[in-house]
């Protein structure tokens, strides 16, 4: 496994979790390396819980990345995070979307989580909070803010900026590039 | 040139190279790209049919006419297409038919997890399975090429994993589509007992010969480590066995019916520790066994779900697994119906008028969740109907149940049930939810849309005419977003005994997109009653409450301002914008 790195991505039916695993994972395969990806379609997009994992490396082999097995966790939502903590390995790296969406299930029992940066230190050596939202309405479309989330830790991967140029060229469609390509620059410029 | 697909897009890809015709399915996760895929190949016809059997019909009809033809389902679709399936082994498939059944374990979109490597045991036909995207292309290929030499269907199975996993892959050159025409030959298409019985012999001849093909193939491969351990393994198991036990001795199996039982032997015979590594069933393990040696599987892996790197590395080792389950405190996030979702007004008209509701296939399932909890069952695309004659004629006619499913969904397996129902003189209510596609897989068109699978228009098929034809009086067509007049046409269907139908019409709201303005809530007129937050609507969010538990707040991202709310309320504290 030391070969593989293994970014595990959460967050809710249509905030653009796909995409940006996407957008990750070409970029990856643009840069040399051996990529997978695994996700779910159908029932899991209705507004639920959702979950991508991405791995990379030399040669890789599982498409599924273990508990405690992510050397970086992204939430696109603060909630999720906690749900997928427990993927993260000991000393990993968190960056958490600041977005709240409140599900339905609350309604009486378990409330939302008030102290998620905590629990989240509990385990992750590192927390980064993203504003992707902000980041998002500053490049001109909030929904970009998975794009800006993706800026903000690209930093740690060993893609340089052609691969990242070649992955937008094939995922985005043509007239939203410019707007995406703001919203990872902001992203970069505020995980850094 | 290299390029990133999923398994879908790869098996699709295969298809194609391998000079396919025909592609035909009913949409189902995790198979439906395969289809949504090979559209953007123009030499291919394709088409949604209204259902596997049907799919699989015009495939082996293609393929006999000399054609290559593929046929994709999910795993519970084969079950509808077994018929045919079972019979298709007997006649053979001159041009070339593959089948795939794509399983879901750990049910991530499915009412079960069935193991379909039981079906091609069962049918007697060969089996692949491949591990990742590359291997997807490369034996769809060949399964085109064994189905032509061995005449007979080919079943490639994937797993939820091969299918939406996505992995480098290196295209190959398209053959050229072949037409060998259609040579007669009733012997061997005709069905009669007497030529059945002479087909069966050929389909025991083949399995013998199948059975030399798999100890040669180059789909079965031994890979020796340390003979201390010896893995047998397929599919996606392959690779979590790479991932966690790199030195192990493994024999890889991507041909698995007939299983090479020589080149099991030789593995197991030189191994000191052999452990079979599947999903689901133990299939392999049992067939290992048989051979006389002494093999470990399921009592190291589960039987139930999708297994992990975790999970075999635990089950080889004997330690306990990873665990990953969040903090016990957090609030689930289960998948809801959308915001404004017209199924949604559907569901509050029948809890409000108690109906027994006999629940089908699609996203409306969704309303078995609390806080709706609104449908009484749900077992297989069509049950509804025949699941509501049923319970009306055992509760007696004064019941008011009603049978409800979607328009794609009574299209695929609900006309024969209502037939039957208004033929034995039944007295319950069907309900089809017509939205105008097939929500739940991504949004497909249908016989009842008026659209081909490219999007090209075509006859539509008239759900009102068509239920009047089958003798049903009482077919009322009304918008469940009218909320006032569907309650009252619900009332009335269910009032009276006679069959009677009810089409819900009002289109998905990710069909048209369209968004209204968000409703607002006076606080001052809301008791905070709760019967708006009983509709579980993602746009109202529950806050705590000043004079009871809970107050309902208006999410202004995710509320289109269907208006539902503010007609449950009792207090009408919610307005509908531009409404007063």
């Amino acid at each position: 496994m030391s070969n593989t790195t293994n970014v595990m991505m959460g967050g809710v039916g249509g905030q653009g979790i796909i995409l940006a695993s996407e957008v990750l994972a070409e970029a990856l395969m643009a840069a040399g390396l051996d990529v997978k990806k695994s996700e779910v379609h159908g029932m899991a997009q209705r507004g639920g819980s959702v979950r991508t994992d991405v791995r990379f490396g030399p040669k890789v082999w599982s498409p599924l990345i273990s508990p405690g097995g992510a050397d970086l966790l992204v939430a696109f939502e603060q909630l999720e995070s906690l749900r997928y903590l427990p993927y993260l390995r000991e000393g990993g790296t968190a960056f958490v979307s600041t977005q709240v969406i409140v599900p339905t299930t609350v309604v009486g029992g378990a409330g939302y989580p008030a102290d998620v940066k905590e629990r989240l230190g509990k385990r992750a050596k590192r927390v980064v909070m993203v504003d992707a939202p902000g980041l998002a309405a500053k490049a001109g479309n909030v929904r970009t803010a998975g794009i800006a989330l993706l800026g903000a830790f690209a930093p740690l991967l060993p893609v340089p900026d052609e691969a990242w140029e070649v992955a937008f060229a094939a995922k985005i469609p043509g007239r939203f590039l410019e707007v995406n390509r703001k919203a990872f620059q902001l992203g970069r410029e505020a995980g850094v | 040139m290299k390029c990133l697909l999923s398994g879908n897009e790869a098996l699709a890809r295969g298809a194609y190279e391998a000079g396919v015709r025909l592609a035909t399915a009913y949409p189902g996760t995790p198979s439906t790209e395969i289809t949504e895929a090979i559209i953007s190949y123009p030499e291919v016809f394709a088409e949604w049919a209204p259902n596997e059997k049907v799919a699989l019909e015009v495939a082996l009809g293609a393929a006999m006419g000399g054609a290559r033809a593929l046929c994709s389902m999910k795993h519970v679709g084969v079950n509808v297409a077994a018929d045919p399936l079972m019979t298709a082994a007997y006649t053979g498939a001159a041009g070339g038919l593959v089948v795939v059944s794509a399983d879901d374990p750990g049910m991530h979109s499915s009412q079960n997890e069935q193991d379909n490597r039981h079906y091609a045991r069962l049918a007697k036909i060969p089996m692949l399975e491949p591990a990742d995207s590359q291997e997807c292309l490369d034996f769809m290929r060949l399964a085109f090429d064994l189905s032509e030499h061995f005449d007979t269907p080919v079943l490639v199975r994937t797993t939820t994993r091969v299918n939406h996993g996505k992995s480098i892959v290196t295209p190959g050159e398209p053959l050229p589509a072949r037409q060998t025409g259609f040579t007669r030959n009733p012997p061997k298409y005709v069905m009669v007992p007497n030529n059945a019985r002479r087909r069966h012999v050929v389909v025991e001849e083949r399995a013998q010969a199948l059975r030399g093909y798999s100890e040669t193939t180059p789909l079965n491969r031994i890979e020796w480590g340390d003979k201390g351990l010896g893995i047998i393994t397929s599919g996606v198991s392959y690779q979590y066995v790479k991932e966690v036990a790199p030195n192990a001795s493994v024999l890889k199996l991507g041909f698995t019916w007939p299983v090479p039982a020589e080149l099991i032997r030789t593995f197991a015979s030189q191994v000191n520790r052999v452990v079979v590594v599947e999903e689901l069933d133990p299939y392999l393990e049992e067939q290992v066994a048989a051979l006389g040696f002494k093999v470990e599987g399921k009592s190291l892996f589960p039987i139930v779900d999708e297994l992990n790197p975790g999970l075999v590395a635990a089950g080889l080792s004997g330690t306990p697994a990873p665990s990953a389950a969040p903090e016990a405190d957090l609030p689930g996030r289960p998948p809801v119906l959308c915001p404004g979702c017209p199924h949604r007004a559907s569901f509050a008209a029948f809890k409000k008028l108690k109906l027994i509701a006999m629940g089908d296939i699609g996203c409306y399932t969704l309303s078995v969740l609390p806080p709706l909890n609104a449908i009484d069952s749900c077992v297989c695309m069509g049950a509804s109907i025949g699941g509501a004659h049923g319970m009306s004629k055992a509760l007696g006619p004064e019941a008011k149940v009603i049978g409800v499913l979607g328009d794609s969904t009574f299209v695929h397996s609900g006309i024969t049930p209502l037939v039957d129902m208004v033929y034995n003189r039944g007295t319950a209510t069907v309900v089809i939810l017509d939205n105008g596609t097939t929500a739940m897989t991504g949004r497909q068109e249908h016989p009842a849309t008026g659209k081909t699978v490219r999007g090209e228009p075509t006859v539509r098929l008239d759900l009102e005419a068509l239920c009047r034809a089958v003798g049903v009086k009482d077919v009322q067509v009304v918008n469940p977003c009218d909320f006032a007049a569907f309650e009252k046409a619900m009332a009335s269907a269910v009032s009276h005994q006679e069959p009677s139908v009810v089409i819900a019409r009002s289109p998905c709201l990710l069909l048209t997109r369209e968004r209204g303005k968000p409703v607002t809530i006076a606080e001052e007129q809301c008791v905070e009653c709760g019967l708006c937050l009983q509709l579980g609507c993602p746009g109202l969010m529950a806050e705590q409450g000043r004079k009871r538990e809970l107050r309902p707040v208006v999410s202004e991202e995710l509320c289109v301002g269907c208006g539902l709310c503010a007609y449950v309320c009792s207090r009408h504290a919610i307005k509908e914008a531009g409404r007063e």
